[in-house]
């Protein structure tokens, strides 16, 4: 068999190709990111000499907080929303008979998989002044003739649950798959009402896909530009317009820098939470 | 013991959710009429409109060039990344993992952007080629962990058994590991072949001057031009799609059957 030192040798033989591309086209990039926010901008939209701390300063402008505040609660409410709405499918799906299953499966996966800018396309045409929707509501008489359903926050929201509730399905389904649904059946049998079984057993039991499925919904939307973009409005911009904005409109790349940072370490906060989370549920376990 | 009907009403609503959209989207590319809220007929006006617009089939060449490039090379080195990871158990593959996982995680903007500082501070002219780049980097992770997941029930004793009748490494890859795992490649490769002809983000950042993609000629349409003609466009790639993932879901279905039996 191989000695320690050729199998070390092909460890790395096989490690090596993708960890250089990555670390060439990822990680060093990711490290350019932080750099260049302490770079000042040159006149011709390039990136000038020395090291400088107003870009930071300039995002204390007034805009910027307001900005800040509305990419935050419009990725917690998608988050709420998806989570409501993927956990009892997914318990439906998990629950489902197995040929049911694979059509609901398979009928879930197809948004994940069709492009992303054709689906918001979709919406925009259906929620234009002339589209269905909105001469459903007029006809409900939910809406007045003259309001304006696209280019407002509510519209970036209906999209962004739209385009991220597939991620959220998914792993609760996969989670909910594996779980017991014997021991549900034990708390309704020892008197627990269907809410409180569903509560205090099946949403504990699937905790790893639950966490999974919020990271897969609020990563995607507190770093979304392309939705807000389209469906919404100049009173509805998120970070990533402003990220887009200062980079083609100002082509100001210090400041598209600064604020990616602020971003990047913003996504990074709600992973570590999760990691710690998941860490500390392993330790439990191997104490048990 | 009755079970509460609420999971599935969800079940209902948000399918009907998922699929109306679209199906408008599809039925409107085959009315007549410019406004998509009135209905003049069934027409193949814009599909036949879409032939003669040149700028389309330029985006739609571009496209396939990146997505066949990504799809090869993505293959290549996710399939080899997904044996790294499943064979060693060092530390070294603790950070390979975290390195092949982070990109699957990270919004689209943040790569875009980082991307692209990164082609202007070494100074690589923007085009095709850097698009390319671009994709293989977030595809070789998709790759890496559809592979993974498949060698993950994967019966190691045939590779013991190869060994004891005397193969060598390469006659072990090239003959028993690639031959078992081609359907799941196959599917990571499809999966890299979608994102790519998918992505508009990233591709909106690292793109250059006539390096136009169909989800930027889409995009650009979206802002400026005419909504029945992206219709049509729409369309014709949700079909691909639909083909697509029908594949891979023949391609999947086949081992379960095989574990079955």
């Amino acid at each position: 068999m191989m000695n320690p030192r050729n199998k070390s040798f092909g460890e790395w033989l096989v490690t090596l190709p993708s960890f250089v591309w990555l670390f060439i086209l990822f990680v060093i990039p990711t490290l350019i990111v932080f750099t260049i926010a302490f770079k000042p901008a040159d006149p011709w939209g390039g990136i000038g000499e020395g090291w400088t701390l107003d870009t930071l300063i300039s995002l204390g402008n007034p805009n910027y907080p307001a900005i800040i505040w509305r990419t935050i609660w419009l990725s917690l409410v998608t988050t709420v929303v998806c989570i409501a709405l993927a956990l009892p499918m997914g318990y439906y799906i998990a629950r489902a008979p197995a040929r049911w299953r694979r059509l609901l499966l398979l009928l879930t996966v197809i948004p994940f998989w069709t492009s992303f800018l054709i689906r918001i396309f979709a919406w925009k045409v259906l929620l234009h002044p002339d589209g269905y929707v909105k001469r459903a509501l007029v006809f409900l008489r939910l809406s007045e003739e003259g309001t304006m359903l696209l280019y407002r926050s509510e519209a970036v929201l209906l999209v962004m649950v739209y385009t991220l509730l597939p991620f959220a399905i998914l792993p609760i389904f996969a989670a909910a798959e594996k779980f017991d649904f014997r021991l549900v059946e034990a708390a309704r049998d020892l008197g627990a009402g269907k809410l409180r079984a569903f509560r205090q057993v099946f949403i504990p039991g699937i905790q790893r896909g639950l966490l999974t499925a919020v990271l897969m919904v609020l990563i995607p939307a507190l770093g979304m530009y392309i939705i807000p973009d389209l469906v919404g409005g100049p009173r509805s911009e998120m970070v990533g317009n402003k990220i887009a904005q200062r980079t083609f409109v100002d082509r100001n790349l210090p400041h598209a820098s600064a604020l990616s940072a602020g971003l990047t370490l913003a996504v990074m906060a709600p992973m570590l939470v999760v990691l710690m989370m998941q860490g500390r549920r392993r330790e439990e376990h191997e104490v048990r | 013991m009755k079970r509460s009907r609420i999971p599935l009403y969800t079940t209902i609503a948000v399918l009907v959710f998922f699929y109306l959209p679209i199906f408008v989207l599809i039925i409107h590319s085959f009315n007549a009429s410019r406004f998509s809220g009135s209905w003049e007929g069934f027409s193949l006006r814009w599909y036949i409109r879409l032939f003669t617009e040149r700028e389309i089939w330029y985006a739609l060449r571009n496209t396939l060039i990146v997505a066949f490039s990504t799809t090869v090379v993505s293959m290549v080195l996710g399939t080899i990344a997904a044996f790294a990871l499943h064979r060693f158990n060092t530390r070294l593959q603790r950070v390979h993992y975290t390195l092949i996982y982070t990109p699957l995680v990270v919004p689209d903007i943040l790569m875009g952007i980082s991307l692209l500082l990164f082609f202007v501070a070494i100074g690589v002219q923007l085009g095709l080629f850097t698009i390319f780049l671009a994709h293989t980097s977030f595809c070789v992770s998709y790759v890496a962990m559809v592979v993974l997941a498949r060698l993950q029930d994967f019966d190691f004793s045939v590779i013991e058994a190869a060994q004891d009748l005397g193969a060598n490494w390469w006659t072990i890859a090239w003959r028993v590991l690639l031959p078992l795992l081609a359907p799941g490649i196959a599917a990571g490769g499809l999966l890299a072949f979608t994102l790519s002809i998918d992505d508009f983000v990233i591709t909106f950042f690292v793109t250059g001057p006539g390096a136009t993609t169909l989800p930027i000629q889409i995009y650009s349409m979206i802002k400026h031009g005419s909504p029945p003609l992206i219709n049509a466009l729409s369309t014709i790639l949700l079909v691909v799609t639909f083909l697509i993932i029908w594949t891979v879901q023949h391609l999947t279905e086949d081992e379960r059957t095989h574990e079955n039996a």
